[in-house]
């Protein structure tokens, strides 16, 4: 892959392989939506607890996750790409949750970020669900207690690689559509 | 509080209900009388009441679980604000059936933390409004802060108890 650059020196993303000549450059379709859908994650913030503090201080201006294309949080789940999910959720808060997951357009995708969200955590208790994957599927795991900022940037590179390199049938597909039923959904 | 004026504070509550009253201790000085559960909330209306007590705040209430004597207790701490005196009554109630009558007739304030008892100790209160679950998920059929549920979730299966010292 090549970098394209600017006059202004600033490296502007990857180019996907391909044919080029003067005039033109050919490459599929697939690779050219996965460049665009990567470098532009909206992503849903669901913060609970202390790996929010985290979130926010990944947003700040020095960790700053706008340089990876998810400047632009949603906070309406129809217009967002990624639910991340980060802290403690309570069962209460499951059918919440697992709402706002089916309100989001598909293709999406979800961060677990934290012990809490991804296993329950230290909360290992009656109140507490033992990992948001009993309830929504769940594609990039951020272990944790809380996670640093660049353990919670490493997981959205992953979801990054996973969006760029998604075949664009994938959510067509029965394996999938099996895999939500699972969940209970759809 | 000053021991003598919990001394008056008891010797009211004597003078009309001395034969509800099952035990008085003070620990950490603060005065806790446990009575007879029949007539609970009798006694908090009289305390409400009466002219000088001025027990017209209720702090808290709450459950407590004693598996070995098999029975709940309800407390109820109530607040004196003029005098800055405070006292917690407690009932016994038997665990294979803990009822009580409610005090939301004396405190509308206890609506909540009734239902808070209920929803963890499954402390029923005879006459509340909408005694049902405040906290937990309503489909729970536990009452978790009774002792024979276990803590923790018994969902989760990749739990090796030797690596926690069991």
């Amino acid at each position: 892959m090549q970098t394209v650059a600017n006059t202004s020196g600033v490296a502007m993303g990857e180019k996907p392989p391909g044919i080029e000549g003067s005039g033109f450059f050919a490459t599929s379709l697939e690779k050219v939506v996965g460049m665009a859908r990567k470098n532009s994650i909206w992503p849903l913030p669901f913060a609970t607890s202390c790996c929010g503090i985290e979130f926010m201080a990944t947003m700040g201006a020095h960790y700053d996750l706008a340089r990876f294309g998810s400047e632009r949080l949603s906070f309406s789940p129809r217009q967002a790409d990624l639910l991340m999910v980060m802290g403690t959720i309570a069962k209460k808060m499951g059918p919440v949750l697992r709402q706002v997951y089916e309100q989001m357009a598909e293709p999406r995708w979800v961060l677990s970020v934290g012990a809490c969200a991804c296993s329950g955590g230290i909360f290992d208790t009656y109140s507490v669900l033992q990992g948001i994957d009993r309830i929504i599927p769940v594609d990039v795991y951020v272990p944790g207690c809380p996670p640093r900022p660049e353990q919670i940037i490493d997981g959205v590179m992953k979801i990054q690689t996973l969006v760029e390199n998604e075949s664009l049938r994938r959510r067509d597909s029965a394996e999938y559509k099996a895999m939500l039923n699972k969940y209970g959904i759809e | 509080m000053e021991v003598s004026s919990q001394e008056k504070v008891i010797a009211t509550l004597q003078e009309k209900y001395g034969d509800e009253v099952l035990h008085v201790e003070t620990p950490y000085n603060f005065l806790t009388v446990t009575l007879k559960k029949e007539k609970i909330v009798e006694i908090v209306r009289y305390f409400y009441d009466h002219q000088d007590l001025h027990y017209q705040y209720l702090t808290t209430l709450g459950g407590i679980h004693y598996p070995d004597l098999k029975q709940i207790a309800v407390f109820y701490q109530l607040h004196n604000l003029y005098t800055n005196q405070r006292i917690r009554l407690k009932i016994y109630l038997p665990e294979e059936n803990p009822v009580t009558e409610t005090i939301t007739s004396v405190f509308a304030g206890a609506n909540w933390m009734e239902r808070e008892t209920y929803d963890f100790y499954g402390v029923i209160f005879e006459g509340h409004p909408n005694l049902k679950r405040i906290l937990n998920v309503e489909e729970m059929i536990m009452f978790p802060m009774r002792k024979e549920f276990p803590l923790e979730d018994q969902t989760r299966d990749d739990k090796n108890d030797s690596m926690f010292g069991r």
